[in-house]
C-alpha cells in the first residue's frame, strides 16, 4: 500500500527525523490559510497523487504569496494530474501539500528496501539526490551506498557513520545523519515498510539535513497489525476495477488488450495471459480467482471482467488441483447465466474429474466453448475474438 | 532416490485441528503420506483423523519421532510456528499460508538458517515425491513416479508442469514449490543442487516468474554446476512493471525482475527455455532427447 508524501512527512516527524513545516489542504482557502500561516514567504504548493514525476508533470509550485498558493492549489485540485508513471487519464488530486522552503546547498538520496537477493533489510545512500535511483543504479552504480541491516540488532551506529561518511558529510552532519538514520530504521521495522525513499535528503545552506520528498510503501500482508496505517489507504488513487476485485480477495490487474482471463493461481493467470499474447492475442487482464472458483466468485470475477468495456472474449482457465472440475463447471455455468454473458467464453478445465467438467459445458445452451489444453484454449479464444474484430470492421 | 521426502519420511501438522489443516491431513494420509501426528496447542492428548495431537512440535516430535513438519496455521502466527519448528529438532519444514509479512520472514529464516533445517515456501503448494510422499495441497493424482525433478515458484504451473511431463510418460522424482513470496525459505539455487546430486532425477524442469532476481542467480549456478539437462520457462513476459501480479514477490520493480531479463540469463547458460506454458514438457523432451 502507497502512502502520500504527506503522510510519510507526518511519519518521518513522527521518528524525530527533520522534515519542512507544512500543512496539508483539499481546497484553495485552505491552501491561501496554509501559506499565510508558514514561515516563509515563498511556500512550495505540491499535489498529492501516489506517482513520481510530479515536478516535471507541472504538479509542484513555488509561490511567494498566499494569494498564488490559493490559484494554484484552485488549478490543481479536482484535476487528474498525468506524469510519466501514470497511466493517460493520471491521478486524481485531492489535496495538496504546503510547504515551507529551504536553501539547498545539496542533494542526497536516503533510502530502505527489502533486498531479495541478501535477504535483509538494506539502505541505500548516495550523493546523487534528486535523480531516480534506478538510473544512478544503471549508469553509475558505485555512487550507490548500501548497508544490510541485521534484523536481530537493528541498524548499528557504525553503518550510520560509515553512510555518512561515504556520503561525504562532515562534523555535525554525521550526528544528524546517524539520528536520521536510526529513526528511519525504526520507522521501517515499526510499521512493517516495504519500501521507504527520501528523495532528495536535502544540505540547507546552513549545513542542516531536512527531508524535502517522502515515499513510502507499506508490506499489506502486515496491514492486520496497523490499524492506524490502514485509514492512510486512499481509495482515490487506485484503479476502480481493481478497488473492486480486492474487496472480493480477488487479485486482478488491468492491461490494455480485448481478451478477458480468469485463472486459478497467480503463476498459471500470468502464464494465460503470456500464451494468448504468444498465440497473436491480446489479453485485457491478469485475474487470480484463487482456489475455491466457487459460483459466487466466479460471479464476481466475471462481472469484473466484462466492465472492462474492451473485452470482447473471455478465457477461463482453470486447473482444478484437488477440487473437482465437475463441481467447477456447474459454479462457470451457473454464474455465466446469472451475469448474462454475450461475448464468447472458451474454457479449459484440468483436473480431477476434467473430461465430466467439459461434457457438462459442451451439452449446456451457454455460449461456452470447451478447450482440451492450455495451448488448444488459447488458439480457440485469439481465433474467436480476431473474427469478432473482424466482423465489427 | 529422490530429495527431501520418500516414503520413509515422517510428518507432522502444525495446525492440525483446522480446516485446511484437517482437509489436506485427509489427502496426504490417502496418498500414502506417513502422516504420524499433529500439533494444536490446547489440544494436546486428543487424537484427530486417528493420529494423536501435541501442545508443542516439540513434544510431537519426541513422541513421533516426525523428520519433517507442515504448517497450516494463520499468516499472523506463521513466525511462531515456523521458529517453534525450527527448535524442536525437524529437518524439513514445509508452509503452505500465504500472506506472511515479509519482516517475520526475514526473521523466522535467520532461526531455521541457526538450526541448519530446510524451509520449503511460504506461499507454496508444497513438497511431493510421486507414489511415496505427498506434504502440501497439490492434487495426488496428476502425478507419476518418474525422472524429471520439478521446481516452480507457482501451485497451479506446477501442476501444468506435473501434467505435461506425466503424458509424455517420464514421470516426476520430486516435485519443490518454492513459492511465491519474495524471501522464500528454498531458492531456486537450493533445490538446483538437490536435484543434481539425485540419481533419479535425470532432467529438471524449472519454472520462474518476474520479480527479483533468483532466476538470474540460478542460471550462473546452473551454468557451473549442473550436468543434467535443464528445461524452463518463465510467467509474466505481458505483466506491466510497477503490478504486483497476485504473488507478493511477482512484481517488476524499477525495470528489475522482467521475464525476458530470465530467459536471457537462462538461455545464455544452456538452458532449454520455452515461451509456451502450453510446451513444458516438450521443453524437457528437446532438453533431453527423450
Amino acid at each position: 500500500m502507497n502512502l502520500h508524501e504527506y503522510q510519510a512527512k507526518a511519519l518521518f516527524a513522527e521518528y524525530g527525523m527533520p522534515v519542512p513545516s507544512n500543512l496539508v489542504a483539499s481546497t484553495p482557502a485552505e491552501a491561501r490559510k496554509a501559506a499565510e500561516s508558514l514561515s516563509t514567504d515563498r511556500v512550495v504548493v505540491k499535489a498529492q497523487v501516489h506517482a513520481g514525476g510530479r515536478g516535471k508533470a507541472g504538479g509542484v509550485k513555488l509561490v511567494d504569496t498566499p494569494r498564488e498558493a490559493e490559484d494554484y492549489a484552485s488549478s490543481m485540485l479536482g484535476t487528474n494530474l498525468v506524469t510519466y508513471q501514470t497511466d493517460a487519464a493520471g491521478q486524481p488530486v485531492n489535496t495538496v501539500l504546503v510547504e515551507e522552503t529551504c536553501d539547498i546547498a545539496n542533494e542526497l538520496y536516503l533510502g530502505m528496501v527489502i533486498d531479495r537477493a541478501s535477504q535483509r533489510v538494506v539502505v541505500m545512500a548516495s550523493t546523487e539526490g534528486g535523480m531516480e535511483i534506478e538510473t544512478v543504479a544503471h549508469e553509475t552504480p558505485e555512487k550507490i551506498l548500501k548497508a544490510e541491516i541485521n534484523p536481530l540488532v537493528g541498524v548499528m551506529p557504525y553503518q550510520c557513520r560509515e553512510l555518512a561518511f561515504g556520503l561525504g558529510l562532515k562534523g555535525g552532519q554525521i550526528k544528524q545523519f546517524s539520528s536520521l538514520l536510526d529513526g528511519l530504521c525504526k520507522l521501517f521495522v515499526d510499521k512493517d515498510l516495504a519500501l521507504v525513499e527520501i528523495n532528495p535528503l536535502v544540505i540547507t545552506g546552513a549545513g542542516d539535513l531536512i527531508c524535502l520528498d517522502g515515499k513510502i510503501n507499506i508490506d499489506s500482508n502486515a496491514l492486520y497489525r496497523h490499524p492506524d496505517l490502514d485509514t492512510l489507504r486512499d481509495k482515490s488513487q487506485e484503479d476502480e476495477r481493481e478497488l473492486r476485485a480486492s474487496e472480493w480477495d480477488l487479485n486482478y490487474v488491468a492491461l490494455e488488450g480485448n481478451i478477458g482471463c480468469m485463472v486459478n493461481g497467480a503463476g498459471l493467470a500470468m502464464a494465460t495471459m503470456d500464451i494468448i499474447k504468444l498465440k497473436g492475442g491480446q489479453p485485457a487482464n491478469f485475474l487470480d480467482v484463487g482456489g475455491g472458483a466457487t459460483k459466487e466468485r466466479v460471479a464476481e470475477a466475471l462481472k469484473i471482467i466484462l466492465s472492462d468495456p474492451e473485452v470482447k472474449g473471455i478465457l477461463v482457465n482453470i486447473f482444478g488441483g484437488i477440487v473437482r472440475c465437475d463441481l467447477i463447471a456447474d459454479g462457470i455455468m451457473a454464474a455465466v447465466a446469472e451475469v448474462g454473458i454475450d461475448i464468447p467464453v472458451v474454457v479449459r478445465l484440468e483436473g480431477t474429474m476434467a473430461a465430466e467438467g467439459r461434457k457438462l459445458l459442451d451439452e449446456s445452451d451457454l455460449a461456452l466453448e470447451s478447450a482440451s489444453d492450455l495451448g488448444d484454449a488459447a488458439e480457440k479464444i485469439v481465433a474467436i475474438v480476431a473474427k469478432t474484430a473482424g466482423a465489427n470492421a | 532416490m529422490s530429495v527431501l521426502i520418500n516414503k520413509g519420511t515422517k510428518v507432522i501438522c502444525q495446525g492440525i485441528t483446522g480446516s485446511q489443516g484437517t482437509f489436506h491431513t485427509e489427502q496426504a494420509i490417502a496418498y500414502g503420506t506417513q502422516m504420524v501426528g499433529g500439533v494444536t496447542p490446547g489440544k494436546g492428548g486428543t487424537t484427530h483423523l486417528d493420529l494423536p495431537v501435541f501442545n508443542t512440535v516439540r513434544n510431537a516430535v519426541d513422541e513421533t519421532g516426525a523428520d519433517a513438519t507442515v504448517i497450516y496455521v494463520p499468516a499472523p502466527f506463521c513466525k511462531d510456528s515456523i521458529i517453534e519448528a525450527a527448535e524442536s529438532g525437524v529437518e524439513l519444514i514445509v508452509c503452505i499460508t500465504e500472506g506472511i509479512p515479509t519482516l517475520d520472514m526475514l526473521e523466522a529464516r535467520i532461526a531455521v538458517e541457526q538450526n541448519g533445517v530446510r524451509l520449503v515456501g511460504p506461499n507454496c503448494p508444497g513438497v511431493i515425491t510421486p507414489g511415496e510422499c505427498k506434504i502440501g495441497i497439490m492434487p495426488g493424482a496428476i502425478h507419476q513416479p518418474g525422472k524429471v525433478g520439478i521446481v516452480s515458484r507457482s501451485g497451479t504451473l506446477t501442476y501444468e508442469c506435473v501434467k505435461q511431463t506425466s503424458d509424455l510418460g517420464y514421470g516426476q522424482s520430486t516435485c519443490i514449490g518454492i513459492g511465491g513470496d519474495p524471501i522464500p525459505g528454498t531458492s531456486f539455487i537450493d533445490a538446483l543442487a538437490l536435484f543434481a546430486d539425485d540419481p533419479q532425477t535425470e532432467a529438471i524442469l524449472m519454472v520462474g516468474e518476474i520479480g527479483g532476481t533468483a532466476e538470474e542467480e540460478a542460471a550462473e549456478f546452473i551454468a557451473s554446476n549442473v550436468k543434467k539437462p535443464v528445461s524452463a520457462y518463465i510467467a509474466g513476459v505481458t505483466a506491466p512493471p510497477g503490478k504486483r501480479m497476485g504473488h507478493a514477490g511477482a512484481i517488476i520493480a524499477g525495470g528489475k525482475g522482467t521475464a525476458d531479463d530470465k530467459f536471457a540469463a537462462l538461455s545464455a547458460a544452456g538452458v532449454t527455455i520455452t515461451r509456451s506454458p502450453a510446451e513444458l514438457g516438450l521443453a524437457v523432451k528437446e532438453a533431453t532427447g527423450w
